[in-house]
């Protein structure tokens, strides 16, 4: 690992001082991507800001969605009687328990691994991601690889979920690091059916043709049949693209199982 | 370099690291309190776990600077009067280590299991310590002592 300088942030417009000032700064909040990404030598920033102390951390349900703060751990949310259980069944299967103690929502967001699990609850659910400037709906919020609509100096404040009617997450992880080989979130939503997958692409993204299907029939029979093309599907040494796809819609099918 | 502050089984302790110390590199180098081991670095093997304010993380996966004013248990500060630990003593009546490599990180990710889960079943011991690796294999004893330990803290 690079040296750097550290910071600690009392708060969200303290954290974003801190980082306009710094010559080629980041933020973090529970590090358990950017640590390993810092020893790898993958980044080298001047400056890591922590949002720890800024006091983004908390849960609050009013009733018609639930928001959570961006530095609230997996292990708080997947613990919380204030989250819907699908979305509590999405942080408990995140990782493992010591992962879970530390890593947080808006770092999972921000980060946007092609194979984490929150970008797809996010837009399964048609959450809001709210930042130090604006709110981003996450149909417009997760643009590609390890990428998002996140400016330059914006931070992430909040996830908002609203309530669905139905919703369930299905994830065949794969046995080594627990992200997901493919996860599939379906949700029954104020605005429809949703339909969230990722670890099959480069980032989390809805699918189309099993939003269809859905829509006009809600059961894990009216995906039988539906053939995802491998065009865009990763492929590595643990699963081709062709076995990708067709997890793709085992997952689904589960899901929609699991969300009754 | 920076000046961090801590509390470390119970005892306040400082120290002079730089912003990429990791707090298993502190524990270990300027503390010199090697019960806490590095594995495989990659925050996969769990050999590094210790409690920062009661729940248990990776010390590996975390900087030194994170841990300024918390409370910080390693397995050095399990044992109280040359006791030990009830998590320790039913690694060692149920022959749950065989190299013993793994065994600091397990203790204390057990006792944060037990801690959260008083009457965990098996399944649950399994699951939970998913980010505990022991390389001889010697899994099926861990989960027996797990199983003691909780017995015996929950009475």
């Amino acid at each position: 690992m690079y040296d750097f300088n550290f910071q600690s942030a009392s708060s969200i417009d303290d954290a974003a001082a801190k980082l306009s000032a710094a010559s080629d700064g980041t933020v973090m909040a529970g590090g358990q991507t950017l640590i390993p990404v810092l020893k790898q030598r993958l980044a080298n920033p001047s400056d890591v800001i922590s949002l720890a102390g800024a006091g983004l951390s908390g849960i609050t349900n009013n009733g018609d969605s639930v928001t959570i703060g961006a530095t609230t751990t997996h292990a708080e949310v997947a613990g919380s009687s204030d989250v819907p259980a699908a979305l509590r069944a999405v942080a408990e299967g995140i990782g493992d328990a010591q992962v879970r103690n530390r890593g947080t929502i808006g770092g999972s967001m921000a980060n946007n691994d092609p194979a984490a699990d929150y970008p797809a609850a996010a837009l399964g659910l048609g959450a809001t991601i709210t930042t130090n400037q604006r709110d981003i709906a996450a149909d417009d919020f997760f643009t590609g690889l390890f990428d998002t609509a996140l400016n330059d100096g914006e931070i992430i404040k909040s996830v908002t979920f609203p309530n669905a009617t139905k919703a369930a997450y299905a994830k065949f992880p794969s046995p080594a690091s627990r992200f997901a080989l493919v996860g599939v979130f379906v949700a029954q939503a104020a605005d429809g059916v949703r339909v969230a997958v990722t670890g099959a692409t480069d980032c989390a993204h809805r699918g189309p043709m099993l939003e269809s299907a859905l829509s006009a029939n809600w059961s894990a029979d009216a995906l039988d049949g539906i053939t995802i093309p491998t065009d865009h599907i990763n492929a590595d040494i643990h699963g081709s693209a062709e076995y990708r796809a067709h997890l793709v819609i085992v997952m689904a099918k589960r899901a929609v199982a699991a969300a009754g | 370099m920076a000046t961090v502050s801590m509390t470390v089984n119970g005892q306040a302790v400082s120290g002079e690291v730089e912003g990429r110390t990791l707090l298993v590199q502190f524990l270990r180098e300027n503390l010199n309190m090697t019960g806490t081991h590095v594995g495989c670095d990659t925050s996969q093997c769990g050999a590094c776990v210790v409690h920062i304010n009661g729940d248990s993380m990776k010390s590996c996966t975390m900087l030194a600077l994170e841990a300024e004013g918390a409370q910080v248990t390693t397995i050095e500060g399990l044992a109280q009067g040359g006791e030990m630990h009830p998590m320790q003593q039913a690694f060692q009546d149920n022959h749950g280590l065989q190299c013993g490599f793994c065994t600091p990180g397990m203790v204390m990710s057990a006792i944060d299991l037990v801690a959260k889960n008083p009457n965990p079943d098996e399944t649950t011991i399994r699951e939970q310590l998913e980010g505990n690796i022991c390389r001889c294999t010697g899994y099926h004893n861990i989960v027996k002592a797990v199983q003691q330990a909780a017995k015996t803290m929950g009475g």
